[in-house]
């Protein structure tokens, strides 16, 4: 199957080795997704410069890309890289938690 | 004047499973959810996975169905024995399956959310396949896997409301919760029809039992079902009686054995009646039924036996050795045979074999053999309404029906141990009497017959190599006689008849000798009399012609005279 995704790539220079792959998933432009992703994206400015991915799946458009990482609830955050897998849910704007469950710790 | 408004009725979606349709009155209500609740192992999931399956085979809906606990590979390869190809079924775009996994450990909860992927995946799959019916199985995985209880609980009003939108059937499952039907309490929401499974130990016998606990909008049978899973899936068995309105024959059967039949009005059982034949150890009860299905499989009619006690290879060999061959109809396929152990389960279990059996195999008559064993697993009074299930089952369907029981030694041979002899139209009572000479003798007796006149008569019973043949007792001089006591006697009146006989042969050789001779007699008389009569005319033409003589004689004489 043809992965067509909106791939929003953010990105500042050449990736390093350890590149963080995040995927962002929502069911249309909401308010809660749009407020997810700037979370996500100004979290991501603060912690990992320079080395994230941020991909955003709209599953209005893809249904079926939520099967493969078992999405139920929008807004989902999913780590992809560096493994082991890890889901977040809700808007992000929980930032210690979004660490927490990122393992993102503090810097 | 306004156009008198149509009130449509309840639309039913036909589940397809046996005897939940008849339940329900129709089905499952259309268009809205329906939970099924039940503790571990009752069949939830399978009832849910039914209801998607048969509505694709049977009623070409498609379906949907969304698992919580278990992989699509896992689920098909669970129900192949049941004949359900859930793969075969996917290719075909009829069934769309998905496996939702839920780690609480995974997810961090970070701010508001909502259950739209939920949505977005069902709503895919049911736009796919144009589906007709969904089954959830189960929601419960949500709450232990969500943590915001709040956000979860207004998720599932709005999937409800959704589902009933969309128009499709829901099944939903619940576990079953120590005081409530569910454990989070999923019936407020999904209240239009409840349906709960029970699965009941009693005296180390399992019985799988449902009941409709709520069904808005419809009437629906109340009590509690008993179900069963077997090769073709879930069964429930309602077939608690409703009225007697069954057609009635006045066909009648032999009964296999000649003076039986001449026995019971000169023409046997009457065609979809119950027989019982009762009687204490070793009276001849399975033999007597034996000829019955022996003479039945010879008319061309299928026959089902029921056996409780012994192995159908047993009954085969015991029958031969008085000239009943079983195994050929075996071989036909007019005569099936169903062991079981009675103990092998419950009293309903064995019901719904029965009732599935005759549903298959189609017999025009069932012989059940013996019915007392099944005291072991359930009270008279049970085992009594069982029966009558089973009765009933025959009569609806004009299936003459034969039943065996055991008398114990000691109890008065009229009384049937499961007190079910007025559920029988006929009762062929068997019965040892020991006689003076020291042997024991097997009577029949008709006890009743409902609907003909019956021989009130004891006829001896008595097993040879060429059959069964029933024999009249002895009865003489105020006294009964069996056995060698019969024959002894039986010899005694034939050598007083043969001697009488060649009496009265004696006394006719003798008048018959005493004719002849006075015949005789009477002929020598008239040969006498005959010379006498002819002496007689020999004097009286002699006389005649000296008279002539003497008168030519002096005329002469006197011519003579005169010439002179």
């Amino acid at each position: 199957m043809p992965k067509k995704t909106t791939t929003t790539a953010v990105t500042a220079s050449p990736p390093p080795p350890e590149t963080w792959n995040l995927r962002l998933y929502v069911a249309g432009m909401t308010p809660r997704a749009v407020a997810a992703f700037e979370n996500l994206k100004k979290l991501c400015e603060e912690h990992l410069p320079g080395r994230y991915i941020i991909e955003i799946i709209d599953l209005l458009e893809n249904p079926k890309l939520a099967v493969g990482d078992q999405i139920i609830a929008v807004p989902t955050l999913v780590r992809k890289l560096p493994p082991p897998m890890k889901k977040i849910i809700g808007d992000l704007s929980n930032e210690e938690r979004v660490l927490v469950g990122l393992d993102l710790r503090q810097r | 004047m306004p156009p008198k408004k149509k009130i449509t009725k309840l639309e039913k979606c036909p589940t397809g499973i046996r005897g939940l349709d008849d339940i329900t009155g129709g089905g499952l209500p259309r268009g809205r959810p329906t939970l099924v609740c039940g503790g571990t192992g009752c069949g939830k999931t399978l009832l849910a996975l039914e209801f998607i399956v048969r509505g694709i085979q049977e009623f070409d809906e498609p379906g949907v169905f969304m698992s919580f606990e278990e992989t699509t590979e896992e689920l098909a390869k669970n129900v192949v024995s049941l004949g359900f190809d859930l793969e075969g079924l996917i290719r075909c775009k009829k069934l769309a399956m998905d496996y939702v996994h839920i780690e609480r450990s995974e997810i961090e909860e970070t701010g508001e959310y909502d259950l739209e992927g939920l949505f977005v995946r069902l709503n895919s799959m049911i736009e796919e396949t144009g589906a007709k019916r969904v089954g959830i199985d189960s929601l419960e995985a949500l709450f232990a896997g969500l943590p915001n209880e709040g956000i979860l609980r207004s998720e599932l009003r709005r999937l409800f409301r959704w589902l009933k939108d969309k128009g499709v059937t829901t099944i939903i499952t619940g576990e079953q919760g120590k005081n409530e039907l569910t454990r989070h309490g999923l019936e407020e929401y999904v209240s239009d029809c409840v349906i709960f499974l029970n699965h009941r130990v009693v005296n180390r016998i399992s019985t799988r039992l449902l009941r409709i606990v709520k069904y808005r909008g419809s009437s629906h049978g109340t009590n509690e079902y008993p179900a069963m899973i077997d090769d073709h899936g879930l069964s429930v068995l309602p077939i608690s009686s409703l009225g007697f309105d069954y057609p009635v024959s006045t066909k009648r059967v032999s009964t296999g054995i000649d003076r039986l039949d001449a026995m019971l009005g000169g023409k046997g059982y009457y065609r979809g009646s119950s027989v019982l034949v009762s009687g204490s150890a070793g009276t001849g009860k399975s033999s007597l039924v034996a000829s019955f299905v022996d003479a039945a499989c010879r008319r061309g009619e299928r026959c089902l036996y029921v056996a409780f006690e012994e192995a159908p290879a047993q009954i085969t060999r015991n029958m031969a050795s008085i000239n009943l061959d079983l195994k050929q109809w075996t071989t036909k396929g007019v005569l099936r045979f169903h062991a079981v152990r009675s103990t092998l389960c419950g009293l309903e279990q064995h019901l719904g074999s029965i009732v599935k059996l005759v549903s298959e195999f189609q017999p025009m008559n069932v012989v059940i053999d013996p019915v007392t064993n099944l005291s072991a697993i359930g009270t008279s009074q049970e085992i009594k309404a069982m029966l009558t299930q089973v009765i009933d089952l025959c009569k609806n369907k004009g299936i003459t029906a034969l039943f065996t029981s055991l008398t114990e030694g000691g109890d008065a041979p009229e009384q049937t141990d499961v007190g079910v002899s007025s559920l029988m139209d006929t009762w062929v009572l068997l019965r040892n009497s020991e006689t003076l000479a020291g042997e024991r003798n097997r009577l029949l007796f008709v006890l009743k017959s409902r609907g003909m006149n019956h021989s009130n008569q004891v006829r001896e019973f008595i097993f040879s190599g060429e059959g069964i043949r029933l024999t009249d007792v002895y009865v003489g001089g105020g006294v009964v006689l069996t056995g060698s006591a019969r024959l002894i006697q039986e010899a005694q009146d034939k050598a007083m008849a043969e001697a009488g006989r060649q009496d009265a042969a004696r006394r006719q050789r003798e008048l018959e000798l005493e004719k002849v001779q006075l015949l005789a007699q009477i002929e020598t008389l008239q040969h006498r009399a005959a010379v006498l009569a002819e002496d007689f005319d020999s004097i009286s033409r002699c006389e005649q012609s000296c008279l002539d003589t003497s008168t030519r004689n002096r005329a002469e004489l006197a011519s003579a005279r005169q010439g002179d």
